[in-house]
């Protein structure tokens, strides 16, 4: 059978009849099983539950709209970034510390996606401890690239773009704590929403940096990402960061700021172009763009690598081998990186000059990027300097590797929300896209803005094969 | 000349709280002797993915406790990280409080209070030799019980004060309702930072340049024997011209002495850092006013009410309000007494108080009304009737017309006198009280 | 900013927990100087009378009632994730070092 790309052909091949809801689990773990050893996308497949799961729907008599509307992801395949807790179902996190274990409960995105009638089709290849742009730092080696397996799928949620690019799932789920769910859906044709910090549940979710970490969808439409985006947001008792929020679009008229820092040098021709291209698209369809200053993103990097490695240090301090999972020795080389420089960034001496200068450099940033709504809706934006690079490009040099986030970084860093767009391909063949950065709770705008873009580009989801 | 040596003595009282549910997390916070790693669940066992939220009767409690210890309260407040690694410790660090407490400053029984804070308490340890090897064991049932922190200034200087001040703390803390402070039970834990000062350090108002820190104090019994040992070690150190370190000691009960546990050299580095998962707390003077009202009367108020309003003694009234249970026991059956007897009924409640304290009769009753009835039974067998009090006062006035002249030209000395011969004829059964009244309305007939 | 020695990094190593070998230790060494010095940069930037952002969610006061609820994990959820325990406790090899702080 031929699988269909978003949720919506999926819901009107159920509701005529085309398949049922075992053929496309059948369909998926066929291709997982035929290409996974290949590309290193799943590192587990959850098989058995997602037929339980897939039989529910074909005891029901009929599928109709209305059920649809009541389970909006019904008969929708979904894998996880394996740093998403499934109770019952191994949870890696990437990482050899944890190469065997189950936890015993799931996280809020988990239950909220499967009560909305998801099947369950396994846990997606990640670095370790959602460590990495490039998908490399995995303890179980790294997924390659479906659109050129010579290169990287982008990181450190590799497995779920992915996963997408190689139509082994409808949707995934990725966690972006400085570019993690925007990158692999960059460099793998796809739409990713890095949600607002405190629109969606981290419960559940294996913490890597507290003050950074978010969980979005990735899909292959802005309606996909959209929807199930909907289903996973709003308070749930367990992340007290998390607020309901209206979600409101607030000018009819939307206007994109160009921030100049971020088309500066060390930026790929190609990327640039993209931009350029998508920019004048959308000016034909009405959006006013003006240049806008945002000085102090240029420390956002900076800022990032004290905050982020300090909070890492802290949050894998409880993996200590007693109450589950191996012990520290079992850490990658990433990680333990990561742990000394956020030990040494806060221990006794340094916390004043590293952390509490980082947290006052963020407030700058902050209020820069704040103003600068005041005049615009959103910012546009590169996810990336570059394309997709070679797989063993960067990986003995960290700080280059770093470097790839150095605009992604501003999103995390304030709290808000972005979406990254595909574009088109590169000479190479090689994904392009970029990113639309609004303030906090303006994902209707940032979602709004997506749309009008793929349907003047008359954007057609694809997979790689 | 010796140089007299001072204590110096600062305190940090640990006090679990009595929640229905941990600081972060639902489970039960009773933990007392339940079953190992029975009230548990994803966050205080710290597994992957798990976050804190915060128990709102926990932040209150601290909040008016600090209100009775005479702090100030932080309008605004955060929790922190703080990391140390020890097994029974399971996300690596406490969420706790750094710079920003809910309490700083006060002034409680005549000692400087520095701060009050709150953190979550850690998992228990027990130590045990299974299978001939040397194991230790832990329990998560205590992890994440809220556990407030009170740390003093060295304003204590000897043992006996600070036992009184701890009884003092844990009288309040019982007052307010907010835990049981049971040192026994481990839900009020101490430290002692102990030094000593010379005669220049004092006049000069200076604090010695080093503390040694007395950890894992659990009983009053245990502090007197462990500072007592310990000042003694420091007397006797600093006589022989040693210098004292900076460092943490503990107490070996069977050598009856203290020993060295970690250096300054070795100091913790705690890496704190605010904790990103909780919002901060905000507070305004209104809810803090608010906060005030919903502070019970305290001990010290209730020992000036039980003297005024109800002519008891120091003694007695200190006794009663010493413990609460009882202090309401008193009056319940007062009030009881007085809806049977009517108001400035003979039975007095330094009557009552005199039947709890001296004769033990709360604990035989443990409903006041048991109480009263029995001294119902009490006074009619005891004491002698009215129509006898009455004979007796009759012949005494009759006898004794001198004192009664003496007493009417204003010598009021001469009523005891009287009550005692009164008393004499009664074979001291006369109620006190019947019997001044009835002598007084005989004399001025 | 002080340049980062051998000696920080075994000591940094033994805060976090971590047992480096040698090798490690020469390996992270220049990688973490790299990193540090260009995080440094920051030091440049002028943050007078800046308050330091440690979340960005805005919220304050988010606290829950004082309730009971059914833990998801008994007794048995609690230990599955490991076969060193006993009579219902974790186990761990005796711990000599009197607990550091709490």
């Amino acid at each position: 059978m031929k699988i269909p790309l978003t949720i919506k052909e999926t819901q009107d091949g159920l509701i005529k009849k085309e398949f049922s809801a075992v053929q496309l689990v059948d369909a998926y773990l066929e291709r997982i099983k035929k290409y996974n050893e290949e590309y290193n996308i799943f590192l587990t497949t959850s098989d058995e539950i997602a037929y339980s799961k897939a039989k529910k729907f074909n005891d029901l008599d009929q599928y109709t709209e209305e059920f649809f509307k009541e389970n909006p992801l019904a008969g929708v395949v979904v894998g996880y970034k394996d740093i998403f807790l499934t109770k019952g179902i191994r949870t890696t996190a990437g990482s050899k510390v944890l190469e065997s274990y189950i936890p015993p409960y799931s996280a809020t995105s988990v239950s909220r996606i499967e009560n909305a009638g998801a099947i369950p089709i396994g846990k997606l290849n990640c670095d370790a401890w959602a460590h990495g742009s490039s998908g490399e730092n995995s303890d179980f080696g790294p997924t390659k690239n479906p659109w050129n397996k010579e290169y990287v799928p982008g990181g450190s949620s590799s497995g779920s773009g992915a996963a997408l690019a190689a139509n082994m799932s409808l949707i995934t789920t990725g966690t972006d704590t400085c570019g993690s769910i925007r990158l692999p859906a960059n460099y793998c044709f796809s739409v990713a929403i890095k949600p607002t910090y405190g629109a969606v549940s981290r419960y559940g979710v294996i913490a890597m940096a507290s003050s950074l970490d978010t969980v979005g969808p990735i899909g292959r439409t802005v309606e996909d990402v959209e929807t199930v985006f909907n289903v996973i947001k709003g308070e749930d008792g367990y992340d007290g960061t998390v607020v309901n929020s209206k979600f409101e679009i607030r000018n009819s008229k939307l206007r994109v700021g160009i921030p100049k820092e971020f088309f500066t040098e060390g930026i790929d021709p190609e990327v640039e172009k993209t931009i350029t291209l998508g920019i004048e698209v959308l000016k034909k369809e009405g959006i006013e763009f003006k240049e806008v200053a945002l000085p102090s993103t240029k420390y956002a990097i900076d800022v990032y690598y004290v905050i982020q490695p300090a909070e890492v240090s802290s949050n894998l301090g409880r993996f200590d081998g007693i109450r589950y999972g191996n012990g520290r020795d079992s850490f990658g080389d990433e990680a333990k990186r990561r742990i000394m420089l956020g030990t040494y960034v806060l221990s006794a001496g340094y916390y004043d000059a590293y952390y509490l200068k980082a947290m006052k450099v963020r407030s700058k940033i902050i209020s820069e990027v704040d103003k600068v709504f005041d005049e615009v809706d959103a910012l546009i934006a590169p996810v990336a300097p570059t394309p997709p690079f070679k797989l063993g490009d960067k990986v003995s040099d960290p700080l280059t590797m770093y470097l790839t986030d150095v605009y992604a970084a501003t999103a995390n860093l304030c709290g808000i929300p972005s979406l990254a767009l595909p574009s088109g391909f590169s000479k190479q063949g090689l994904p392009l896209g970029f990113q639309l950065m609004g303030s906090r709770f303006s994902e209707p705008a940032l979602f709004e803005l997506g749309k009008l873009y793929h349907k003047a580009i008359d954007y057609v989801p694809k997979v790689a094969f | 000349m010796k140089n007299t040596l001072i204590p110096i003595i600062g305190l940090e009282v640990h006090i679990e709280l009595a929640t229905k549910t941990k600081l972060f997390c639902t489970c039960s916070a009773d933990h007392f002797s339940k079953k190992p790693n029975t009230q548990v669940c994803p966050i205080c066992m710290g597994l992957p993915g798990a976050l804190p939220y915060t128990n709102y009767e926990a932040v209150i409690s601290t909040i008016k406790f600090g209100l009775a210890m005479g702090s100030t309260i932080n309008l605004f407040s955060k929790f922190d990280r703080k990391h140390y690694f020890y097994p029974d410790l399971p996300k690596s660090y406490q969420i706790s409080q750094y710079d920003l407490p809910f309490c700083v400053g006060g002034n409680f029984a005549g000692k400087r209070i520095r701060r009050v804070h709150l953190e979550e308490d850690t998992g228990k340890l027990v130590h045990e030799t299974i299978d001939g090897v040397k194991s230790s064991l832990i329990d998560f049932n205590r992890s994440s019980v809220p556990l407030m922190e009170m740390v003093t200034e060295p304003d204590f200087h000897d043992i006996e004060s600070i036992i009184s001040f701890l009884k003092d703390v844990q009288l309040i803390v019982r007052y307010l309702g907010i835990s049981n402070a049971d040192m026994e039970k481990g839900s009020m834990r101490l430290e002692a930072n102990i030094s000593l000062a010379n005669s220049e350090q004092v006049i000069a108002n200076k604090l010695p340049n080093y503390r040694v820190e007395l950890k894992n104090i659990n009983s009053f019994k245990f502090l007197e024997k462990a500072a007592s040992v310990e000042i003694k070690r420091q007397t006797e150190a600093l006589e022989k011209g040693e210098e004292l370190v900076q460092e943490t000691r503990g107490y070996n009960e069977v050598k009856q002495s203290t020993f060295s546990q970690r250096s300054k050299a070795d100091a913790h580095d705690y890496r704190y850092f605010p904790e990103a998962d909780l919002p901060p707390i905000e507070l305004s003077e209104l809810i803090i006013k608010n906060l005030q009202l919903t502070i019970p009367e305290l001990p010290e108020q209730k020992r000036v009410r039980f003297e005024k309003e109800y002519e008891l003694s120091k003694d007695f009234a200190n006794i009663l309000v010493s413990d609460l249970d009882r202090a309401n026991y008193f009056e319940e059956a007062l009030r009881q007494a007085q809806s049977k007897f009517g108001q400035g009924a003979t039975l007095s409640a330094r009557t009552i108080a005199d039947l709890m304290i001296n004769r033990k009769l709360d604990q035989e009753f443990p409903e006041p009304a048991g109480l009263v009835k029995k001294i119902i039974e009490l006074t009619s067998v005891a004491y002698s009737s009215n129509e006898e009090v009455e004979n007796a006062v009759k012949s005494v006035l009759i006898e004794n017309e001198k004192a009664v002249s003496d007493y009417q030209t204003g010598n009021g000395n001469v009523i005891g006198f009287l009550i005692g011969m009164t008393q004499k004829k009664l074979q001291g059964k006369g109620n006190p009280q019947i019997v001044r009244e009835k002598l007084l309305e005989g004399i001025q007939k | 900013m002080a340049k980062l020695s051998k000696a920080d990094v075994t000591h940094v190593a033994r805060l976090a927990k971590l047992d480096l070998t040698d090798t490690e230790i020469n390996k992270f060494l220049p990688q973490l100087s790299q990193i540090l010095e260009h995080v440094g940069e920051l030091g440049k930037v002028d943050t007078t009378d800046l308050t330091p952002t440690s979340q960005t969610a805005g919220l304050t006061n988010v606290l829950r009632e004082d309730e009971v609820k059914p833990s998801s994990i008994d007794q048995n959820g609690a230990l599955s994730g490991t076969n060193k325990t006993h009579n219902g406790y974790f186990k761990v090899d005796a711990i000599l070092t009197e607990r550091s702080d709490k």
